[in-house]
């Protein structure tokens, strides 16, 4: 029987919808959730299966839903909101950071916040600097909130149903540019094999894309599929690279990073948030922490490089790693 | 309707105790400051916001309320949380950082949470409003008879918070009823230079939500008002708006040298304690002696004094637990295993 092909977005709605269906404690609200689906499709056919009373349509009360998003949590049910983009969380930071992270530390562990904020983040499409944020590494950096960045539509699926099941609050971010959107430039990857049955993908597992010997690219979201273009380059000039998708940034999976990176002594991260004090930064001092005798060359970093997003297309391209620089920084990177 | 003998008295206990535990933490809170203050000395550190003075408000609401009814606090929780029938014991160990306390050390004076009374708490004003809307909503799912409460002060009622989540809760018909405390300042700054309605209760009206104004001094005034808009939310009618007009007797925090109160405003609010002026009304029903009062007060001071000493003697969190709780479930599954 040949595979059953989807995209992102219904694989995260098929995983919302059939934890749902095995949890009545679950429910979703947010803006545009039900009737629309979901500005990114994730939310899709949800209101008709379940009603309004779980797919709950919300105003434009960021602090307000996410708070009680919160509130719901901390008395049993599991909620999950969608806030439409990354960049829209300012309003809403304080129930994100000082409460939902928060308070089951405050609380000596005795109040647990089981919830899932998910939200769109990633640029590409001329969306300018306030709708084009990943702003992962900023969630990342607040104890308390496990990180969620997932590039398949199979991975997708399996970290939502993680997500939804996991006892801690729990940030999902999907990249537009993977939903498998009509209305997006086309991605061959955005639509992949997607069981049926419900699974999941443990948090703190990253993903081997491809294997290598010359160089690490440690990556995650859209740009594990422009560094497995860029690595398909790369092999025709003879060079091996190694594409690793980290999938969680909270959990992280040093085991697997510091592994590869004995085996291949060159390391370069590839990262659409901004460059200074995030991920790639990060990365690279776990690294020097645990593996700076095995490295053959300075680790390099691909990122936005610390400018908001520009709208006019060859500016958005400048500072948005590509498969050309992507390439380009990793030959750079052999001839240290 | 008059208020039974039995209701009266429980409510002046209940404000005896909040007031005497409170009285006797800001007493612990000077050991060790003085004779110069340092905020991070003594045996109770930190920032310490107390209650007195405004014993009234949770007495007044929480005698509505059951255990399993949510209630969401302030930077200044102590009353609401004795009010809401708290173990002073872990409260008082939780306050000096010790490891039996309600939260093992972590939380602190203003970050109590007690899971078996659904009570949580936090220092950012306005945080916990919509935390009540929430669990409003989760009790609303599951068609129970719980109500939720939120408690704030009239500081908060100026923030986005406070008006999203009265939308919500009036929109979704939610089980809740929602506290301002008016305490007449922000910290220094009056109500009149923050707010530019006269009553917090005018605000219900702009999201459909039934109001009302109580003299905050006095307990009867807000258990009747509280009595019905809890009533009203178990019903299923949804929420309600109570602004409770008080005073607190001890500036915003300790060490507040209040030089923003006009002369002599606080000597005429003492003229209305809400405890001196229910024993009056329970002395002139001939419901309470001086006696019967000493007592009452002797048998707090005693469970005050038992809860502290077990706070004293308790021992504190080692420093590794500092590093726990952060999560339920295990950071990183793989990590786990190859670590044994």
């Amino acid at each position: 029987m040949a595979e059953r092909l989807l995209t992102t977005a219904r694989a995260i709605a098929e995983a919302i919808a059939q934890e749902m269906e095995r949890d009545e404690r679950v429910f979703i609200m947010g803006e545009d959730i039900g009737a629309y689906g979901g500005i990114f499709g994730a939310t899709q056919g949800l209101l008709e299966k379940f009603g309004p009373e779980r797919v709950m349509d919300t105003p434009i009360s960021e602090m307000g839903f996410i708070g009680a998003a919160v509130g719901a949590a901390t008395e049993g049910m599991r909620p999950i909101a969608e806030l439409m983009f990354v960049d829209f969380f300012g309003v809403a930071m304080d129930q994100i950071f000082n409460h939902m992270a928060k308070i089951h530390y405050m609380s000596g562990g005795n109040v647990n916040v089981p919830m899932v904020l998910m939200t769109a983040i990633g640029g590409g499409y001329s969306d300018a600097a306030q709708h084009s944020q990943c702003l992962y590494s900023l969630f990342a950096h607040t104890p308390g909130i496990k990180v969620v960045v997932p590039s398949t539509p199979y991975d997708a699926k399996g970290l939502m149903i993680q997500a939804i099941r996991d006892d801690d609050p729990v940030m999902y971010f999907f990249h537009k540019g993977i939903m498998g959107l009509g209305w997006m430039a086309p991605n061959p990857r955005a639509t992949g094999p997607v069981p049926e049955e419900p699974y999941t993908i443990p948090f703190g597992q990253a993903d081997v894309k491809r294997e290598g010997s010359d160089l690490t690219i440690l990556t995650l979201s859209l740009m594990v599929h422009r560094s497995l273009d860029a690595a398909e380059q790369l092999a025709e000039e003879g060079i091996s690279a190694e594409v690793i998708d980290l999938r969680t940034l909270v959990p992280l999976d040093r085991a697997t990073i510091i592994e590869s990176v004995k085996k291949t002594h060159r390391v370069l991260i590839v990262d659409e948030d901004y460059k200074s004090f995030g991920m790639s930064g990060e990365l690279i001092a776990i690294i020097a922490e645990e593996a700076l005798d095995y490295l053959d060359a300075p680790p390099k970093r691909l990122a936005v490089p610390d400018v908001p997003i520009p709208y006019s297309r060859p500016l958005e391209q400048a500072v948005i790693p590509s498969v050309e620089g992507i390439v380009q920084a990793a030959r750079e990177l052999m001839a240290e | 309707m008059a208020l039974s003998r039995e209701t009266l008295l429980g409510l002046y206990e209940m404000m005896v105790k909040i007031r005497t535990f409170e009285e006797r933490v800001a007493e612990i809170y000077y050991e060790g400051k003085q004779p110069v203050f340092n905020i991070a000395a003594g045996p109770v550190p930190g920032e310490m916001h107390l209650y007195s003075g405004q014993e009234a408000v949770a007495a007044g609401v929480c005698a509505h309320l059951r255990p399993d009814d949510p209630v969401t606090s302030t930077h200044r929780p102590h009353g609401h949380l004795i009010a809401k029938g708290v173990d002073l014991k872990r409260m008082m160990a939780e306050i000096f950082g010790k490891e039996t306390g309600l939260c093992h050390g972590k939380g602190g004076h203003m970050h109590l949470f007690d899971p078996e009374l659904h009570f949580g708490c936090g220092g950012i004003v306005g945080g916990g409003i919509p935390h009540a809307v929430g669990a409003a909503l989760a009790i609303k799912k599951r068609g129970e008879d719980r109500v939720a409460v939120s408690f704030f002060g009239e500081g908060a009622a100026n923030i986005g918070a406070f008006h999203e989540s009265l939308n919500l809760a009036a929109l979704w018909k939610l089980p809740a009823v929602f506290i301002v405390e008016d305490n007449l300042y922000a910290i220094s700054v009056p109500k009149t230079a923050s707010t530019a309605v006269r009553s917090n209760a005018e605000r219900g009206a702009a999201y459909g939500i039934p109001a009302v104004q109580v003299d905050g001094q006095d307990v009867v005034a807000v258990y009747e008002a509280a009595g019905e808009a809890v009533e009203r939310a178990r019903r299923g009618e949804g929420p309600t708006l109570i602004e409770a007009v008080c005073y607190r007797f001890r500036g915003h925090f300790e060490g507040d040298p209040e030089h923003y109160l006009p002369e002599g405003t606080k000597e005429q609010w003492k003229q209305r304690d809400p405890i001196a002026l229910l024993a009056k009304q329970l002395k002139d029903q001939g419901w309470l002696t001086d006696e019967d009062a000493q007592a009452i007060e002797e048998r707090m001071t005693a469970l005050i004094a038992e809860a502290e000493a077990f706070a004293r003697e308790s021992a504190y969190p080692p420093p590794e637990a500092a590093l726990t709780d952060v999560f339920v479930q295990a950071e990183s599954p793989r990590e786990e295993q190859s670590h044994g």
